[in-house]
């Protein structure tokens, strides 16, 4: 509303310059000022303002600001004095943005509205000399963009009690009417949010109930808009869900069990068969060939298909959640070279152990993980197969790399599903498939990862990750004597198993083996395992 | 060569194993059911039985009790279901060894062997001795030695606990001396494995705790503060200290 008011005026102000401002002789007297000012007041109209005029830095017309008051007509200034509402922060800022400004006072409790308006010649060539003898038609215009300033400046002031008033009426009238409307629309409106948002509150608890896993969970559904219909079909979806679900677990579950008992049904014939593989293997050499090649063939696939059903038990194991974790602590370097030792792989392998690095795990699950990549690596891999093990951060790693042609860069996302095959060439590589996914769900089951990658140097790399203390407590352990502890009386001596070589995992075995295989997941960043080693060492033993 | 019970109810699994042992020249007698075992048990005289433990009539664990009740036999268990449950059950039933089928002859052999050698005498480690005949140990400046209220008589084989004899299963009997020969020595449950049921891979630990379970009910005076066999978490198992 003001601002419609300021705008109209400007532009008012600017219209009656441009149609007096011609008539103006330049540079204007005295008199031609008080013209001005006169016709200008004149044509203000209905809206009564005051105008003053001011050529350069002479006097003010008419007089000096806010003398010679005289009340215009409408006399709704009231006692108030003519130019007090130009204030002298207006003048500067018009003459130094050269731009019409206005600006709105209170004056005595009363707003008005003062307004500066440069003048401009209107021929961009007027010359203002000052001598104005020049004889050209210089006309000032209140046309800011064009020409030179010409000197003239035009002020208007007015009250704007209308507009107040006008705003007074309608501030009034809302409160009056709107107030109470709104009151009184507020409390139905609440109860009706209320009642619409309560049923959906509760649906959407029973949405997160539902995918939280409690799919018996229904709603009750009370009147007949259109929110009962959405519960109802809200309790519709739950069934269907849980009836799903249930069938859909029924079946996971008879699958698995089937799994399971298929195996162990197939044992018991395995059994009869295992039993007689070396009467068959004995007596081979002394049957006619193709007899013989049977009876070998026999014989291997026998056994084949015992380690198949056995690896098929584990993993229905751990599809049945059934697989236990036996956790002990253990010399990390015993262990590991013991796994080696079993399966007579000693002098193949290359080892980089910690003496008396002492960790807790399921010793028989870990043998088996370290000892299918290790005969991964042998079978698969080229020798010599490195066998890696290191403390840091509270994990315990233990790298298997191979010099071998490394992993299909497309294989590696599936070296662990179960039955993939690499490439053909693998196919019937005498394991069952599940290695490596058996693999998997042992060091998973130690709360760690299992991760192949190929190194940079050549050959893959297989890195086993698991806390060095799944359940808290005794972190690592160090003991000089590299054998199984001086703990609590009495000294262990492990029989066969010496400090044989042994090797200390000094910083330069660490750090060559970080510059063999950077890169292999953040691998570089790591290497720093010895020193982060001596600082976690602590001898917590009880 | 051996007398080997078997008691086995698949045919199949009866033939082969009875072939695989009689070749390795023990000498086997066979049995269907648990109650003909039972029977063959006094007529055969075996110096071992192989039992499986799902027989129709007689479960296999009941077997297993009724040859404890009167018998130091070795017992082995030869049974389709290898989960530590029931693993355990077969063990804490009196059972020495427990082997999950299917299992080559050599296996078989190998553990029979085992359970049948007689102790390993001092600084164990003859767990590689080849050859079915006892290594009987050698017997002590006094064979038998007393810790508190127990006497072990190293070369009788024979324990007795306030004068009274304790009668326990040979993998009792072993582990007791086997441990009592280093009193105060800690051995983890994979050594024990090796030393006293030789077994050559990571076997299941359970064999172990189960044993020791067994042995600590018949010689402790209360097996949940145990004062001979004591076990030292995260390590393993020590005799004494009294």
């Amino acid at each position: 509303m003001l601002a419609r008011t300021q705008n109209t005026a400007v532009h008012d102000l600017r219209d009656q310059m441009q149609s007096l401002g011609p008539d103006l002789p330049f540079p204007p007297r005295r008199e031609d000022l008080q013209n001005l000012v006169v016709q200008l007041d004149r044509a203000g109209g209905s809206r009564n303002w005051r105008t003053y005029a001011q050529y350069e830095d002479g006097p003010v017309v008419p007089g000096p600001w806010g003398a010679g008051a005289d009340s215009s007509a409408g006399g709704t200034g009231g006692a108030a004095k003519g130019g007090a509402a130009v204030t002298d922060g207006l003048r500067k800022a018009v003459r130094e943005q050269h731009a019409p400004i206005f600006q709105r006072v209170d004056r005595d409790g009363q707003p008005w509205l003062a307004i500066g308006m440069p003048v401009d010649f209107t021929d961009a060539d007027g010359r203002g000399d000052g001598a104005g003898r020049t004889g050209s038609k210089a006309t000032p215009s209140a046309a800011p963009q064009q020409g030179k300033p010409s000197g003239l400046i035009v002020y208007a002031e007015f009250p704007l009690t209308d507009e107040k008033a006008d705003i007074s009426a309608l501030v009034t009238s809302a409160q009056a009417g709107a107030l109470p409307a709104l009151a009184l629309a507020v409390v139905p409106a609440l109860f009706a949010a209320r009642r619409v948002l309560r049923p959906v509150r509760r649906l959407r608890e029973a949405a997160e109930r539902i995918t939280s896993g409690e799919l018996d969970t229904r709603l009750p559904v009370t009147g007949r808009d259109e929110l009962a219909d959405l519960t109802v079909t809200f309790n519709e979806m739950a069934r269907a869900l849980e009836k799903d679900d249930a069938e859909l677990r029924r079946m996971e579950a008879n699958a698995r069990r089937f799994a399971a008992d298929v195996s162990h049904e197939l044992r018991t014939p395995l059994a009869a068969m295992s039993a007689v593989t070396e009467v068959l293997d004995e007596d081979a050499a002394r049957l006619d060939p193709d007899t013989a090649d049977a009876v070998r063939l026999i014989s291997d696939e026998t056994t084949k298909l015992a380690r198949m059903v056995e690896d098929l038990i584990e993993v229905s194991r751990f599809d049945a959640g059934a697989a236990d974790l036996h956790l002990d602590e253990i010399d990390v370097a015993m262990a590991l070279r013991k796994t080696l030792q079993l399966r007579g792989w000693q002098d193949q392998v290359e080892t980089d152990l910690p003496e008396g690095l002492r960790a807790r795990f399921d010793p028989r699950r870990i043998d088996v993980v370290v000892a299918n990549l290790v005969g991964n690596a042998l079978r698969h891999g080229g020798t010599p197969v490195r066998l890696t093990a290191y403390a840091t951060s509270g994990r315990l790693r233990i790298d298997v790399a191979d010099q071998g042609p490394g992993i299909d860069p497309q294989a590696l996302p599936h070296v662990f599903d179960r039955f993939y095959k690499a490439d053909a060439a693998r196919a019937r590589s005498g394991g069952s498939g599940l290695g490596l996914a058996i693999a998997m769900e042992n060091v998973r089951l130690h709360g760690g990862t299992l991760r192949a990658a190929n190194a940079p140097g050549g050959g893959a790399v297989f890195t086993v990750e698991v806390p060095v203390d799944p359940w808290g407590g005794v972190g690592v352990e160090t003991n000089g004597s590299g054998a199984d502890g001086s703990g609590a009386g009495g000294v262990a001596s492990v029989p066969g198993a010496g400090g044989a070589g042994a090797r200390d995992a000094e910083a330069e075995g660490v750090e060559a083996k970080g510059a063999e295989t950077e890169g292999v997941e953040a691998k570089g960043a790591e290497t720093e395992g010895a020193e982060t080693k001596g600082a976690e060492i602590e001898d917590g033993r009880p | 060569m051996t007398r080997v019970l078997l008691i086995e109810d698949d045919p199949a699994v009866r033939k082969g194993v009875h072939l695989a042992l009689r070749r390795r020249g023990h000498e086997v007698e066979a049995a269907a059911s648990g109650e003909t075992g039972l029977l063959a048990l006094d007529r055969f005289r075996p110096e071992l039985v192989l039992l499986d433990l799902m027989l129709p009539g007689m479960s296999g664990l009941e077997v297993c009790r009724r040859i404890r009740e009167t018998q130091q036999i070795p017992i082995i268990i030869l049974s389709a279901r290898g989960d530590d449950i029931d693993m355990v059950v077969g063990l804490e039933a009196g059972a020495d060894d427990y082997v999950v089928k299917p299992a080559s002859g050599e296996v078989l052999q190998a553990r029979m062997r085992a359970v049948l050698r007689r102790v390993v005498g001092e600084g164990g480690g003859d767990a590689g001795a080849s050859g079915g005949s006892p290594a009987v140990s050698a017997p002590s400046a006094s064979s038998s030695v007393t810790y508190g209220a127990l006497t072990i008589d190293r070369a009788g084989l024979l324990v007795t606990k306030n004068g009274r004899d304790v009668v326990l299963a040979p993998s009792e009997l072993k582990l007791l001396l086997f441990l009592s020969d280093s009193p105060g020595q800690v051995f983890s449950r994979q050594q024990l494995l090796e030393q006293v049921w030789e077994h050559s891979f990571y076997g299941d630990v359970r064999l172990v705790d189960a044993c020791v379970m067994r042995l600590r009910a018949k010689i402790e005076d209360d097996s949940r503060t145990p004062a001979y066999v004591q076990t030292v978490r995260g390590f393993g198992y020590r005799f004494g200290p009294l």
